[in-house]
Formats: structure tokens, C-alpha cells, sequence
């Protein structure tokens, strides 16, 4: 079963931007995805619709094959947000705002309780519960709004960055927990900028630009088409000029080296030259995330092709008139 | 009604009541001190040069139309500024993405509103009891008009809140339109009093019927019928209730 189908979403706002064009996205039950694009592809929008906080100008969303159009109700109750902006009331104590949370999706308090205790501890709250949310460091909001997005024990999690801002030892914390709660069953979409964050948590991947979808498949598949990865290698001593055969490869600093290195292909070649010449390997290195080099290369692939087809368009037109 | 739904209606309700109870001294205090100084100044001090009105004694005659001004102006505080502050503080998104029916939010902030114009008008009494034995000629009348009364102004403060864009926005129709036509829907005076012709421009002012209702429960007296009062406020419910239905329901101010 998918806990999500959207088939042919748009999205044109009123000053006539077109933030979605046509999106087709599956994402199948207990997945653990990643809906990733740069600044203003239109990953907040999709989420937007997909939680009823913007209307979507055409298409379909269904949440665990309840249509979100036709039976609301069962669709929301499906679904657990953690918005990218702080959006709690800043007086209400944590645990009132997980209450009323719960309310609003019909848990009576007698099962609430409980689990707002639960969630304030497993996400190392409980020593705040009664002070006022704006009281609270960046960190322990973004915590607030996981645990209350968990108040209903929804079947599906949509975490709009939600580790934006917050210092690595939390990171790595709230990536822990977000497992064990995919573990549990839970489909959790992510967005995110941190692209070793999605490498390290998700499974299946979508890149949006522009309003579509560029790219949609597995982590695995997506990272196995990078063919090259470049290491930077930190050298023994000061070397000015240096080659290795069958390498590309360059000097970005006296004892600083970058190698590209086709996939498959055995690093000890390097290290074997390297002995030859009497240069010792002291640390080294990925020039960049294997994701983020992807990212970036899809993103930009896609936007060379628009324009070569915008330009084709404009002469076309050109030559019409 | 379902379950779910009476649950998330309790929520909200009890989470209006909370707000208010917790900031009383902005929201319950000030109506009480106001109104114990309209009692003083136009009670005490001038009403007892103005004589009787209606068969009452001034500060008799007043009575009802302060407690009525109360309530107005607590009830569309009470929802404009809620419902504005979750806009801004944008914690109205937590009702927007969970199972919420359109009228269950309308109920939750209009009820909030209800149970802050009313228990501000039972204080206002209270107060007014320390100035004036209040006469009471039909209970179940003035129930009915306070609560019809504060349904429509905590509707009112719900559209209010629902466009606001600024806290400014908030405070000017309250400024600029409700404290004019309160002050100017008989509450200090009885229509009578008007030249004709102010008499029939006092009659669009829908406030002129509902502190005419109120005082009819009280005193007996009225400057029109009372059905008339409660007709009129009758069809103000429906039509903005209504109203704010569809503006919540197209995602006016709330949704993009």
C-alpha cells in the first residue's frame, strides 16, 4: 500500500507563480524518503497541500488511499507535521500545547496524558513541561514539534527540515529517534539541506526543481550513477609538482591533493605511487557528500536542458514572426 | 456530533477559556473598573441632576445598556485578538492540518468569546449591584439577548481576526465602529429623547435592538418591541456565522 499517491498536483498562486507543475509522487507505507530540491522548487508547497495548509490549484493526494478532497477526515488523521517554522503558541506551556494537539484529533485527555509524558521524555523535554514554549532553546522547539506531531501516533511523519538550525549532537539524536519510530512502522517523508542527512536516514529519494519532479528512486540506485568520487589527500611534505598516472588529479595546495577516482577502481594505485615518490598519505578525504555532488549535478543538468529548450523555443518564435 | 469532533471542540474551548483566565487582569479587571466609573460619573455624579428616564432613575436606566457594552466589546476582543494572535504566532496551522471541521473552529473561538462577553457581564452586574438595587422583569429575556448578543460579537471579532493582517487591523474596527455605534445605541439615553428624524438614522444601528432587548428583560421598558430586538439579532447570527463560515472554509487570511 503507498501511505502516499499524488497524481498531476499544481500549484499557481495568485500573482500567477507556478509553484508546482504537474508532481507525480508514490511513496510506499513504512518508507523512510527524502524530498529534496533547492530553495523554492516547491518542496514547502507539496508539503503545504499534502497538510491541507495550501490549496492545491489541480491534481489528486491520497493519504493511505484516503483522498484528502473527499474524505478529509480520515486523511489528516494519517498524517504528523513538523513544519519548517516555529508554529506553537508561545505562551502555552509544552505540555498544554501537546494536549490541545491531541484534542484537536479526538484523543481524550485520560490516553493524552500519557503520551505527552512519553514523548516529552523520549525526546528529553519532561524537565520543561510546564514552562512557556518561548522559554525554550532552537533545539528543544524543533523537538516540541516532532513530539507534538507524534501526539496522535499518526501513520505517516512529514518533516520539513527539521534538524534546521539545531547543533550536531541533537542532530544526531533526533536522527536516532526518527529511525527507531520508522522501525516502529511510521512512513517518514523529509525534507532537508543536509544532504548527508538523507543519504544516512532515507531509503527512496525524490529531487524536485521548479515545480517536477527530476529525479524519483532509491538511495542506492541514485548514489550507484556517480562515477566518480574526488578524495582530498593531505601530503607528508611540500610538493610542487606531481602527477599520477592513470589519475586525475591536482595540487590545490603545497601538501594538499585531489585525486578523481572512477568508481571501481582500487585506491591502492594511488597510495602505491605516491610511496614511489617518497610522499607519506597523512589524512584523507571526500571532496564533498556523494549526494550533494548528485544533487547539484541534477539540478543543474535539468536547469542546462530548460534553457536549451527555452532558447529553442525563443528562436522558433523568432523565426515565426 | 461525533466523538472526535466534541473532543476537539472541548480543546478548543478550553483553551479560549484558559487564555483569558490566564491574562484576567487584562481581560476581566478593566471592564469592572470602567464600569464602576460610569457608575460613579454618570450614575452618581450627573445622573442624579438628569432625574428619572423611562419611569427609572438614571443610574437604573443605564444599568443594562453598560452591562450590554461590556459584553460587546469583551466578546469581540476576546476573538479578534485570539484569533488574530494564532494567525500571527501562525499556531491556527495546528488546526488546519488536523481532522477539524470548518464549524467545530468557528464554535471552539465563538464559544471562548461567548463565555468571556458573559462572565464579564455577570461581573458588571455584580459591580452595578453596589450602586443600584437592579430590577429584573424577565430572566429568561435577558439570558437570551446576552448570549444571542455575544454570539454575534464574538462572530463579528472572528471575521475581524480572520482579515487582520496587522494588530492595528485589530484594534480599529473596536475604535472607529463599534465604540460609536455602542455609544450611540442608547445606552446613556433613551431614543425617545432624539429628534425624529435622529430617531429613525438610530434604528440602522443594529446595537440600538439589542440594548433595547437587554433593558426590556430588565426594566420592562423598551424603545420598540422586543421581538423585534431578538428577530433582528436572530438574522445578525445567521448572516454572519455564515459568513465566517465561507471565509474559513476558502482559507481567507489562513490558507495560501
Amino acid at each position: 500500500m503507498n501511505a502516499l499517491n499524488i497524481k498531476g498536483l499544481t500549484k499557481t498562486y495568485k500573482g500567477g507563480t507556478k509553484a508546482l507543475q504537474g508532481v507525480d509522487l508514490e511513496v510506499k507505507q513504512g518508507d523512510f524518503f527524502a524530498l529534496l530540491g533547492p530553495n523554492g522548487a516547491g518542496k514547502s508547497t507539496t508539503i503545504g497541500i499534502i497538510s491541507s495548509l495550501v490549496n492545491k490549484t489541480d491534481g489528486t493526494v491520497d493519504v493511505f488511499e484516503y483522498s484528502l478532497s473527499e474524505q478529509p477526515v480520515q486523511a489528516k488523521s494519517c498524517i504528523g507535521l513538523v513544519p519548517q517554522e516555529f508554529n506553537f503558541n508561545q505562551f502555552e506551556t509544552l505540555t498544554q500545547i501537546l494536549l490541545n494537539q491531541a484534542g484537536y484529533y479526538g484523543v481524550p485527555r485520560h490516553l493524552a496524558k500519557p503520551r505527552a509524558e512519553k514523548y516529552l521524555k523520549q525526546l528529553d523535554l519532561w524537565e520543561k513541561r510546564n514552562s512557556p514554549s518561548r522559554q525554550l532553546s532552537g533545539g528543544m522547539k524543533r523537538r516540541l514539534m516532532i513530539a507534538r506531531a507524534l501526539m496522535h501516533e499518526p501513520r505517516m511523519l512529514i518533516l520539513d527540515e527539521p534538524t534546521a538550525g539545531v547543533d550536531i549532537e541533537i542532530r544526531r539524536s533526533m536522527w536516532a529517534f526518527l529511525k527507531e519510530i520508522n522501525e516502529q512502522g511510521v512512513t517518514i517523508i523529509l525534507t532537508t539541506h543536509y544532504l548527508e542527512e538523507a543519504e544516512m536516514l532515507c531509503r527512496n529519494i525524490a529531487i524536485i526543481d521548479k515545480g517536477k519532479i527530476v529525479q524519483n528512486t532509491s538511495m542506492k540506485a541514485l548514489l550507484a550513477t556517480l562515477n566518480i568520487e574526488t578524495f582530498v589527500l593531505d601530503l607528508s611534505k611540500n610538493v610542487s609538482s606531481l602527477s599520477i598516472e592513470g589519475f586525475q588529479s591536482r595540487l590545490t595546495a603545497e601538501r594538499t591533493l585531489e585525486v578523481d577516482v572512477p568508481k571501481e577502481t582500487s585506491l591502492n594505485n594511488v597510495f602505491e605511487q605516491l610511496t614511489n615518490q617518497d610522499i607519506e598519505v597523512l589524512s584523507m578525504r571526500n571532496k564533498s557528500n556523494r549526494l550533494e555532488e548528485l544533487f547539484v549535478r541534477l539540478v543543474e543538468s535539468g536547469r542546462a536542458e530548460q534553457k536549451s529548450i527555452d532558447q529553442v523555443d525563443a528562436t522558433t518564435q523568432g523565426a515565426n514572426s | 456530533m461525533n466523538s472526535l469532533s466534541m473532543v476537539a471542540l472541548r480543546t478548543i474551548w478550553i483553551k479560549e477559556c484558559t487564555r483569558f483566565l490566564r491574562i484576567w487582569v487584562q481581560t476581566l479587571l478593566p471592564p469592572a473598573i470602567t464600569m464602576s466609573l460610569y457608575f460613579v460619573i454618570f450614575g452618581n455624579l450627573i445622573g442624579s441632576r438628569i432625574g428619572d428616564m423611562g419611569g427609572f432613575s438614571y443610574m437604573e436606566f443605564i444599568v443594562p445598556g453598560l452591562i450590554m457594552m461590556s459584553v460587546i466589546t469583551n466578546a469581540y476582543a476576546n476573538v479578534s485578538s485570539s484569533f488574530y494572535s494564532a494567525k500571527y504566532q501562525r499556531n491556527v496551522e495546528e488546526l488546519l492540518v488536523a481532522p477539524v471541521s470548518n464549524w467545530i473552529i468557528i464554535a471552539g473561538y465563538v464559544g471562548g468569546g461567548v463565555a468571556r462577553g458573559m462572565l464579564v457581564g455577570v461581573i458588571v452586574t455584580l459591580v452595578s449591584l453596589i450602586f443600584v438595587d437592579v430590577h429584573i422583569h424577565s430572566l429568561t429575556l435577558i439570558l437570551v439577548t446576552l448570549f444571542l448578543t455575544a454570539v454575534l460579537f464574538s462572530t463579528a471579532g472572528l471575521i475581524n481576526g480572520i482579515y487582520a493582517n496587522t494588530f492595528d487591523d485589530v484594534s480599529i474596527v473596536p475604535t472607529f465602529i463599534l465604540t460609536p455605534l455602542t455609544y450611540l445605541g442608547g445606552v446613556f439615553y433613551s431614543l425617545s429623547l432624539l429628534p425624529e428624524f435622529w430617531q429613525w438614522v438610530s434604528k440602522i444601528n443594529p446595537i440600538v435592538y439589542m440594548v433595547n432587548g437587554f433593558r426590556y428583560g430588565f426594566l420592562g421598558v423598551s424603545d420598540m418591541s422586543h421581538y423585534i430586538s431578538l428577530g433582528i439579532l436572530v438574522i445578525f447570527n445567521i448572516v454572519l456565522l455564515g459568513f465566517a463560515y465561507s471565509l474559513i472554509k476558502r482559507g481567507v487570511g489562513i490558507r495560501s
